[in-house]
């Protein structure tokens, strides 16, 4: 069985067009490699600048790489392809708040996806968005509802959701937790988990929260001015970490109590 | 001495439906040179508190209190111009997205320029000018920012968040507070700025002896740099104790809660295990639940819930429940 995810030499190289002849290239992200397998999470952390948004948005096809492939399933995901890479791999945002458009419900914008990746009549839509609105933690009755009315925790949950209603292989959630309350984001880790237990995903967990980071993931790569600096099982690159920059990072907010 | 001593402060807001009361008894009291971390989720009215401190609520809001100290002097008999001298002489404000708060049209150093009050210059009016731009020097240097001349020219979005910080805490410092409020200065910050700034306000804590309010929405950032903390819930006082006792031994259950569904504050925690949380949702100020506000949350809660707990004190450790987690340590 291949495995679900292979990224190889997937590079971005942004052109700088303020220079007429000797364009200037920014490198946002080295030639990097990975590979992602279903029931796994891979924690990419680093700071600002890093690459680990560029990474992302390549993943999810918002960007198009300079080098490399991405292969899902064996398959490889070409530029095109939407349709492919819209059903595979789905992303949640930082700020669930801005990004579900205020001026539809909740059924009309989970249905979106639906209308535009499968085709499924107009009663099935209703049925999965009834049945994926449960799995995330919330009631039928909500469909009728717009974003506003919800609190912020219930948007996550229903940006989840519409990452999940398309029955995908990987989700991306690029800073997913950062900005709920504790207690809330307690709340949607063990929803995560659990939903990665049921649906064998597979999460690639961008943050900086190492707290969560230790908790949540398999594998760890860390990013610094996109390149990949330490990779390899978060367990062992957290305790015993090899590289300079990932001590300091661990150095600056590892959780210690004043004595 | 006490430098701030707040006793039942109730905060009511005045809307078209009636009076909400947001903020529904909680006492504060600081200490000189006293770190105290203020912490409280979302909508558990920390900012409000902080506000009413600084005496710049507007007239929607009415504040009551027992007993509202200011070293000793009682703030509640003074009128409202008289109770704002007294406070924006030594205390002083920074908020969170630094960005957003300083003026994007002037340069950082008129910024700190407007902000050093003129009874610290003690020259004759040819010389005052001089004199300020030397004290804006000497504030950008408390601060850490080395290149002194660079900063003073550029405008706050040429400079990076971490930096506008700096300059946020240089302009509160330039009238030599006693206290500072410090309303979530790190959030939405990389880590290893959020460092640097906890870092500088911890000198600055024991350099000037200058006590500090740490508001945070996050238990586990802020338990390193402080030496108290005071927990707020939904408006309502939860706990307040030393960072040990709070840390080590919290007596009440929403405390409890946060502590154990943070994942950082549980090293032992097996990977990918569930974390306990509380059910439910943090409840809206219009439909804030009678009683202890924690009650439809609460795993202990019982029938007397719905009338709010009394505070009690154990040696220092104060707590606000009617069936404090104490038997079990």
């Amino acid at each position: 069985m291949p495995t679900l995810l292979q990224v190889t030499d997937l590079s971005k190289n942004y052109k700088d067009k303020n220079y007429w002849f000797n364009h200037k290239v920014h490198r946002a992200l080295e030639p990097i490699s990975f590979t992602l397998d279903a029931h796994q999470t891979l924690a990419i952390v680093g700071e600002i600048g890093s690459g680990k948004s560029t990474l992302a948005k390549l993943l999810v096809g918002a960007e198009k790489a300079t080098t490399g492939k991405i292969q899902l399933n064996g398959q490889l995901l070409t530029k095109d392809n939407f349709k492919q890479r819209c059903q595979h791999i789905r992303m949640i945002f930082q700020d669930s708040g801005t990004t579900l458009n205020p001026s539809l419900t909740i059924a009309q914008l989970l249905e979106e996806p639906l209308l535009l990746n499968t085709d499924l009549n107009a009663h099935e839509r209703t049925l999965l968005i009834r049945s994926t609105l449960q799995q995330v933690g919330l009631l039928a009755d909500h469909m009728t509802f717009y974003p506003h009315m919800f609190s912020g925790g219930q948007k996550q949950r229903i940006s989840l959701a519409r990452a999940i209603i398309l029955q995908p292989q990987v989700v991306i959630l690029d800073e997913a937790l950062a900005s709920l309350d504790p207690s809330l984001r307690a709340q949607m880790i063990n929803l995560l988990l659990d939903l990665q237990q049921k649906m064998g995903l597979a999460y690639v967990l961008i943050s900086h929260n190492l707290g969560i980071v230790r908790h949540f993931s398999d594998n760890i790569m860390v990013l610094n001015d996109g390149q990949v600096i330490e990779s390899g099982k978060t367990q062992a690159v957290l305790k015993n970490p090899q590289h300079q920059y990932t001590r300091k990072l661990l150095m600056s907010q590892f959780f210690r109590i004043k004595h | 001495m006490n430098l701030l001593d707040i006793r039942n402060l109730s905060i009511e807001l005045k809307t078209k439906t009636g009076v909400i009361l947001a903020i529904d008894r909680v006492s504060l009291t600081m200490k000189e040179g006293e770190v105290r971390g203020l912490v409280g989720e979302s909508g558990s009215g920390k900012s409000i508190l902080a506000q009413a401190i600084m005496g710049v609520l507007d007239d929607r809001w009415q504040v009551h209190a027992d007993r509202f100290h200011w070293r000793d002097i009682d703030l509640l008999s003074l009128t409202h111009q008289q109770q704002k001298d007294i406070i924006s002489q030594d205390v002083a404000m920074i908020f969170q997205e630094p960005m957003a708060c300083l003026d994007p049209s002037t340069t950082v150093g008129e910024q700190l320029e407007e902000a050093v009050p003129d009874h610290q210059l003690t020259g004759f009016f040819w010389q005052k000018n001089k004199q300020r731009k030397l004290a804006v020097i000497n504030l950008l240097h408390k601060v850490g920012i080395k290149n002194h001349t660079k900063c003073y020219r550029s405008y706050p979005h040429q400079l990076t968040e971490a930096f506008c910080q700096r300059v946020m805490i240089a302009i509160a410092l330039a009238k030599k507070p006693l206290l500072l409020i410090a309303d979530e200065p790190t959030a939405a910050m990389e880590t290893t700025n959020q460092g640097q700034i906890f870092r500088l306000l911890a000198s600055l804590n024991q350099l000037k002896n200058m006590s500090i309010l740490l508001i945070s929405h996050d238990l586990e950032n802020v338990t390193h740099w402080t030496n108290n903390i005071t927990v707020m819930y939904s408006g309502q006082f939860v706990e307040a104790g030393t960072t040990e006792q709070i840390f080590n031994t919290p007596y009440h259950p929403y405390t409890q809660a946060l502590l154990e569904s943070s994942p950082k504050a549980n090293i032992e925690l097996p990977p990918k295990s569930r974390l306990t949380t509380l059910p439910g949702s943090i409840p809206v100020l219009q439909h804030l639940p009678i009683g202890c506000r924690l009650g439809p949350r609460c795993p202990r809660a019982q029938k007397i819930c719905v009338q709010a707990p009394k505070t009690t004190n154990y040696h220092g450790h104060q707590v606000n429940c009617h069936y404090p987690l104490k038997e079990i340590y």
